[in-house]
C-alpha cells in the first residue's frame, strides 16, 4: 500500500494597515502615486534621518491582536533586521523580533470535520519595502520608495493547518476580522494582504515535522490553493524517490503552476537583529489598552446575532450580509434611511449579488451610496416606479451611483397613476385585441396576462401592473 | 582569550557586511574584533542577575506621531541623493529575485 502523507501548513500573513501616513514618517500611504512622490529622508534611509512611530499603527496592531485572542506585550520595542537589497534603502528593515506586540492567540475556523482553532504565534509591526521595477531596455532596475515605510503587521500562525481548504478558511476569517476592525482593506490583488505559505509533509501518524519550504508570490485565494497542492505533490515525490526536501524559499508561478527556488536576498539567513536605537520602547498602559478594547467595533459573530434578533430577515440573508463588511455597512446605512430592512436585504441578496457575480466583482468593491439605494426603495414602495423600472434604475445605481430620483425624472420613468389616461390605453388595447378578449371571456384566464402585457408595452412599462389588472377586469366584466 | 576570530569568521562577516577586505585589512579586523570580545568578556564578570537588558540609555518611552500627512511631494530633492536616476526612480544595477 502506498504511504499516506499529511500536509502541515503555517502561514505568515502581511497586512498593510489603513493609516493615512507611513509608520515612521509623515509621508502619505496613498496607493498609486507616481514613483517616489511619497518619500522623504526617513523612508529613503538618508543618514541622520530619525524615525518617529505613528501612534495609530500601535492601536491598529493591538486591535487586531485583541480580536484574534492574542496576549499583548505591554512593553514592546523595535529591532533592526539587517539585509542588503535595493528595495530596502536603510539596509535594515525595522521590525519586531524580541518583543512582538501581540502573541499566543488564535482564531476558530469551520472545517468539514468540525470547528478547529488555528493558533497565532505572534503579530508584529514592521515597515514595508520599496518596489523594484526591472527595466526591459537597459540592464538595470528602477526603485520606487512610495511603499517603503508603509506600516505592516505580520501575523504568524502556528503550523496548525492540514489542507488548502483550512488555509483558505483561516485567511477568509482573518480578512473578515481585519476588515470589520477597519484595520486594512485586505486586498490580495493589490498586495494589501499577502500570504507566505510554510509547508512540509510527513507520513501520516508521525509526530515529527518534515523539512519545510516557504512559498511566496501568492496573490489570490485560488493561487494559494493551487500552490499548496503543487508543493505538497512536489515534496511527496521527492520523499518517494528517497530524496530530501531542501529548506528554501520558493516563488510560485501561477501561470505555469510551478514553483522555483528563489535566489535568496542574501546568501545567509543571518539577519543580525538588534534593538533599534533610534526608536524608544512602547509602553501600552492598562488605560490605553482598555481604551483600545472599548473602541473595538462589533465583529461578525455579534453582528450576525444582532441581525437575527433585530431584523425580520431570513438567517441565511443575515449570514451572507455579515459575511462582507461592505454589504453589512450598506445594509445598515440603507435600513437606517428607509426603515425597510426586508426590502434592503432583498435588493442586496438579489440584484446586487447577481450583478456582482456578472461583473466578477467582490462586495468590497461596491461603490454606490446607501442614500441612493434607500431612495430607490422608497420610490418603489410609494409606487412612484414599478418593480421592472426599479430594476433598470438599480443597474444604473450599481454601475454609476446615479441619483434615482433625478434619473427617473429625467427619463420620464414614473409610473402613470393617472387613472383616466390609463383607462384610455386599456380601452384601446381591448379594441385592438378582440381575439384575446373573447378568449378571456370564454374562460381562458391566461389571455388576461397577454392584455396586461400589451397595456404595459403601450405605456412603455410605466404603469402600475396592479392598476392595469384591475381596470382590465373591470372593463371586461 | 585569543584566536576566537578565525579566518572563516572574518570571511563570513565580510560577506554579511558586503565588504571586500584585503589580507592586511582582514588581519586588522581580526585584531579589533578580538579586542571587542575581550571587552564584552569583561562585562560578563559583572553580576547581572535580575537586571533587564537595556536597549536605550535614556529612560524615554512612547514617542509618537499623530497619523497626519505632513510631507508633500519632494521627489526632485529626494532624487538628488540618487547616484543614478531614471523616470523618477532610483536606478540601480539589475536585481533578480
Amino acid at each position: 500500500m502506498a504511504k499516506q502523507y499529511e500536509t502541515v501548513i503555517g502561514l505568515e500573513v502581511h497586512v498593510e494597515l489603513a493609516t493615512k501616513t507611513k509608520i515612521f514618517c509623515g509621508c502619505s500611504t496613498a496607493f498609486g502615486g507616481a514613483p517616489n512622490t511619497h518619500t522623504c529622508p526617513v523612508c529613503t534611509g538618508m543618514p541622520g534621518a530619525l524615525p518617529v512611530l505613528n501612534k495609530k499603527v500601535v492601536e491598529l496592531a493591538v486591535a487586531v491582536g485583541l480580536a484574534t485572542n492574542c496576549k499583548i506585550h505591554q512593553y514592546c520595542k523595535f529591532d533592526r533586521k539587517n539585509y542588503f537589497y535595493p528595495d530596502n534603502p536603510q539596509n535594515y528593515q525595522i521590525s519586531q523580533l524580541y518583543l512582538p506586540v501581540c502573541y499566543e492567540g488564535g482564531i476558530e475556523i469551520d472545517t468539514p470535520s468540525g470547528r478547529k482553532t488555528i493558533g497565532i504565534h505572534e503579530i508584529h509591526m514592521e515597515e514595508d519595502a520599496g518596489k523594484l521595477i526591472h527595466d526591459e531596455w537597459e540592464d538595470c532596475s528602477l526603485v520606487d520608495y512610495n511603499r517603503s515605510g508603509v506600516p505592516l503587521i505580520e501575523i504568524v500562525s502556528e503550523p496548525d493547518m492540514r489542507s488548502a481548504e483550512e488555509v483558505i478558511a483561516y485567511l477568509d476569517k482573518l480578512r473578515l476580522i481585519i476588515q470589520y476592525l477597519g484595520a486594512s482593506d485586505c486586498k490580495l490583488q493589490e498586495g494589501s494582504m499577502r500570504a507566505d505559505v510554510n509547508l512540509s509533509v510527513r507520513e501520516a501518524g508521525s509526530s515529527t515535522l518534515g523539512t519545510r519550504t516557504e512559498m511566496k508570490n501568492l496573490n489570490s485565494f485560488k493561487a494559494i490553493a493551487r500552490a499548496i497542492e503543487g508543493e505538497r505533490a512536489r515534496q511527496i515525490e521527492l520523499l518517494e524517490e528517497g530524496k530530501a526536501v531542501l529548506q528554501e524559499t520558493r516563488r510560485w508561478d501561477d501561470n505555469k503552476e510551478y514553483s522555483y527556488p528563489m535566489r535568496s536576498k542574501e546568501d545567509a539567513h543571518d539577519y543580525r537583529y538588534f534593538p533599534d536605537p533610534d526608536l524608544v520602547p512602547v509602553e501600552i498602559s492598562d488605560e490605553w489598552l482598555e481604551e483600545i478594547r472599548s473602541r473595538q467595533p462589533e465583529l461578525r459573530t455579534e453582528k450576525l446575532e444582532r441581525y437575527k434578533k433585530e431584523f425580520d430577515i431570513p438567517d441565511y440573508d443575515a449570514e451572507i450580509l455579515t459575511g462582507s463588511k461592505r454589504l453589512a455597512d450598506i445594509f445598515e446605512e440603507t435600513t437606517a434611511l428607509c426603515r425597510k430592512p426586508k426590502k434592503v436585504s432583498n435588493w442586496l441578496m438579489g440584484e446586487t449579488l447577481r450583478l456582482l457575480k456578472e461583473e466578477a466583482m467582490e462586495p468590497e468593491e461596491l461603490h454606490f451610496s446607501s442614500e441612493h439605494l434607500a431612495k430607490l426603495i422608497l420610490m418603489t414602495e410609494e409606487g412612484v416606479i414599478n418593480q421592472t423600472v426599479a430594476k433598470e434604475v438599480f443597474e444604473k445605481v450599481f454601475r454609476e451611483d446615479i441619483d434615482p430620483e433625478a434619473y427617473v425624472e429625467e427619463k420620464g420613468l414614473k409610473t402613470v397613476n393617472d387613472e383616466g389616461e390609463l383607462r384610455k390605453t386599456v380601452e384601446q388595447v381591448i379594441r385592438d385585441n378582440p381575439q384575446s378578449v373573447s378568449d378571456y371571456k370564454g374562460g381562458k384566464a391566461k389571455a388576461l396576462g397577454f392584455l396586461v402585457g400589451q397595456t404595459m408595452k403601450a405605456m412603455k412599462g410605466k404603469a402600475d401592473p396592479g392598476m392595469v389588472n384591475r381596470l382590465l377586469k373591470e372593463l371586461l366584466s | 582569550m585569543a584566536g576566537r576570530i578565525s579566518d572563516e569568521i572574518i570571511e563570513y562577516v565580510g560577506i554579511l557586511a558586503q565588504l571586500e577586505l584585503s589580507g592586511d585589512e582582514k588581519e586588522q579586523a581580526k585584531e579589533d574584533m578580538e579586542k571587542l570580545l575581550n571587552y564584552i568578556d569583561k562585562l560578563g564578570e559583572l553580576d547581572t542577575e535580575g537586571i533587564e537588558p537595556m536597549s536605550h540609555v535614556f529612560p524615554v518611552k512612547n514617542v509618537f506621531r499623530q497619523d497626519q500627512v505632513t510631507n508633500g511631494d519632494a521627489r526632485e530633492e529626494i532624487l538628488q541623493n540618487a547616484p543614478q536616476k531614471k523616470d523618477g526612480a532610483f536606478k540601480v544595477p539589475k536585481t533578480v529575485e
